[in-house]
């Protein structure tokens, strides 16, 4: 275990350096939650009949899931980039530990995670978002968002291994884009027709808002609805604990077996 | 489909053993199997003497591979490139041991650049630093060359023949036979996937010869030409007539390029242009399943 540990901090390390040799995309991933923000709680928050103000209190939280589901799209395109450009065949020939590759991917993923929500917090704090539960409330609701994370880019990396192509990952990545909008994340599902309702309250992203924005005090959690909204912690932890249980071995898998 | 079948190989310690094949022969997946990147269906070797398939992870631990195209990350400079992997290789020192390399291979200058700057020889030459991060017992190198400039090309030579030196195993594959004339000690001919030749770089060159090939302005002068190069050769003549161009393999060591001119010139054939060379890997092809037909018959 030691030596996953070993391996896994120095391509942490790889991952962190590259951040910061090539900045530029960095900045695009951590200034898009915040413009989103702005157009989405302006714009589409005077245009809604609940008070603007209300409208960002809602919006913080699951803008902020949305940015984390992103994570397919981040763990897809490094993956299938180091495949495509040849990296993961030099790493595959090393004598390191099968898991250390995926998990320095997706253990350096959570580092930044962590870090963009810093700036994006304080924005929302700008606009009128508050904590407006406990302390401790809200730092469970932080650990459930990289929880969440965590295993959207388990999710990602899979999807990459898979796919091997930097530019089929890159166009596949911006369809999870459209995740978010079939969920709570920026409107609550209450109002939608029966059927799409059920769709979206059975989108992770939905028990994830959900929970966050209970945890935060920013809503209460619905009386009605699908199982994982009206019992978002419960369903939330179920849902990450479940596809991080599925797709993390079968990436290891896909990433020690190559195309054998 | 099998790319590689009945593969059969014995590489000596310390010797640099040339993989020799035009396109699609199976060298890369040849070596994508040695290097524990494929995993074969059947059959089985040692590499540095442990099993293929059963002792992978020992297997890793004492080969190099440089493949055809370059695989180190252009997001990180060259410096990290080769700390990273001698981190993960558990090198004692990897910053000294990179700076060691990079000198050796002429890349200190570059070496706080992203490699994704380099030019693709420098990133060969990365490439090849980083597969000799800590010193294989078995290197492997797919067409290591390829498309690369003189200089870079040489660079690579010399650090071959630097590593046999040191009891360091090549095996190494190319298009080009005069690559595996310089440097190996054995020439292994691979085609459709399976080794149709092998023997010493000497042995190959008794048996293809070497190529002549005479320029001239007219089709007369030509078949005047060609009377020549059938009395000198004994083989028969070839021509491509919209060069001007008659051509004959040659395995007569005493028929030098002074001696053809002279020849020439006494039967009154004006010349453009005459050359002496080793035969083009097709030519040489062509060759040895000509002699195999001859065996044949």
């Amino acid at each position: 275990m030691s030596t996953v540990a070993y391996d896994g901090t120095a391509l942490l390390g790889r991952q962190l350096r590259r951040m910061r040799n090539n900045p530029g995309l960095l900045i695009l991933t951590q200034t898009m939650p915040i413009s989103m923000l702005l157009f989405f709680g302006y714009v589409f928050g005077s245009a809604l009949a609940v008070p603007g103000r209300e409208y960002r209190s809602f919006l913080v939280p699951g803008l902020l899931v949305a940015t984390a589901a992103g994570g397919i799209m981040a763990g897809m395109f490094q993956a299938a980039q180091d495949t495509h450009r040849g990296v993961m065949d030099r790493l595959r020939t090393l004598p390191i530990s099968r898991s250390a590759v995926p998990l320095g991917q997706a253990a350096a993923d959570l580092v930044v995670t962590a870090a963009g929500t810093v700036p994006f917090l304080l924005v929302g704090l700008a606009v009128g978002w508050r904590v407006e539960g406990g302390v401790l409330e809200a730092a469970a609701a932080v650990g459930l968002l990289l929880l969440f994370r965590f295993a959207m880019t388990w999710i990602g990396i899979f999807l990459g291994l898979l796919t091997r192509n930097e530019e089929a990952a890159g166009q596949l990545g911006g369809a999870t884009f459209l995740l978010p909008l079939l969920s709570s994340a920026y409107i609550p599902t209450a109002g939608l027709p029966g059927w799409l309702r059920t769709a979206a309250e059975w989108n992770p992203i939905s028990a994830v808002a959900t929970a966050l924005r209970d945890l935060f005090g920013n809503a209460p959690v619905p009386t009605d609805g699908a199982w994982p909204v009206t019992h978002p912690i419960a369903g939330s932890l179920a849902w990450c604990l479940v596809l991080i249980a599925v797709f993390m071995p079968l990436a290891v898998r896909r990433y020690a077996y190559g195309e054998r | 489909m099998h790319a590689v079948r009945g593969l059969d190989l014995a590489v000596a310690q310390g010797t640099v053993c040339g993989v020799l094949g035009p396109n699609g022969a199976g060298k890369t997946t040849a070596v994508r199997l040695l290097t524990t990147l494929l995993r074969p269906d059947a059959g089985s070797a040692r590499v540095a003497g442990h099993d293929l398939v059963r002792e992978a992870a020992a297997v890793r631990r004492h080969i190099g591979v440089t493949g055809q195209s370059t695989s180190v990350d252009g997001d990180l400079t060259g410096r990290e490139n080769l700390c990273l992997f001698g981190r993960l290789h558990r090198v004692r020192a990897p910053g000294q041991r990179a700076g060691e390399l990079l000198d050796r291979f002429g890349l200190t200058e570059a070496a706080d650049r992203p490699a994704s700057s380099w030019s693709g020889g420098m990133r060969r030459r990365l490439d090849l630093a980083a597969s000799l991060i800590r010193r294989p017992e078995v290197l492997f190198l797919d067409e290591p060359t390829t498309g690369l400039d003189p200089a870079s090309r040489a660079l690579i030579w010399d650090a071959v023949r630097e590593l046999t030196g040191d009891g360091t195993t090549v095996l190494l594959t190319t298009q080009y036979l005069e690559e595996a004339d310089r440097l190996a000690d054995d020439i292994a001919l691979v085609d459709r996937g399976r080794v149709a030749h092998t023997g010493t770089p000497a042995q190959f060159k008794a048996v293809v010869g070497a190529y002549v090939e005479v320029v001239v302005a007219d089709a007369d002068v030509m078949v005047r030409a060609a009377a020549v190069l059938d009395r000198l050769t004994g083989a028969e003549p070839s021509f491509a007539p919209e060069r001007g161009a008659v051509g004959a393999v040659t395995r007569d060591e005493t028929l030098t390029l002074p001696r053809l001119v002279r020849e020439l010139d006494a039967a009154g054939v004006p010349l453009l242009d005459v050359s002496l060379r080793p035969p083009t890997l097709d030519e040489a092809f062509l060759r040895l399943t000509e002699k195999d037909e001859e065996h044949a018959a």
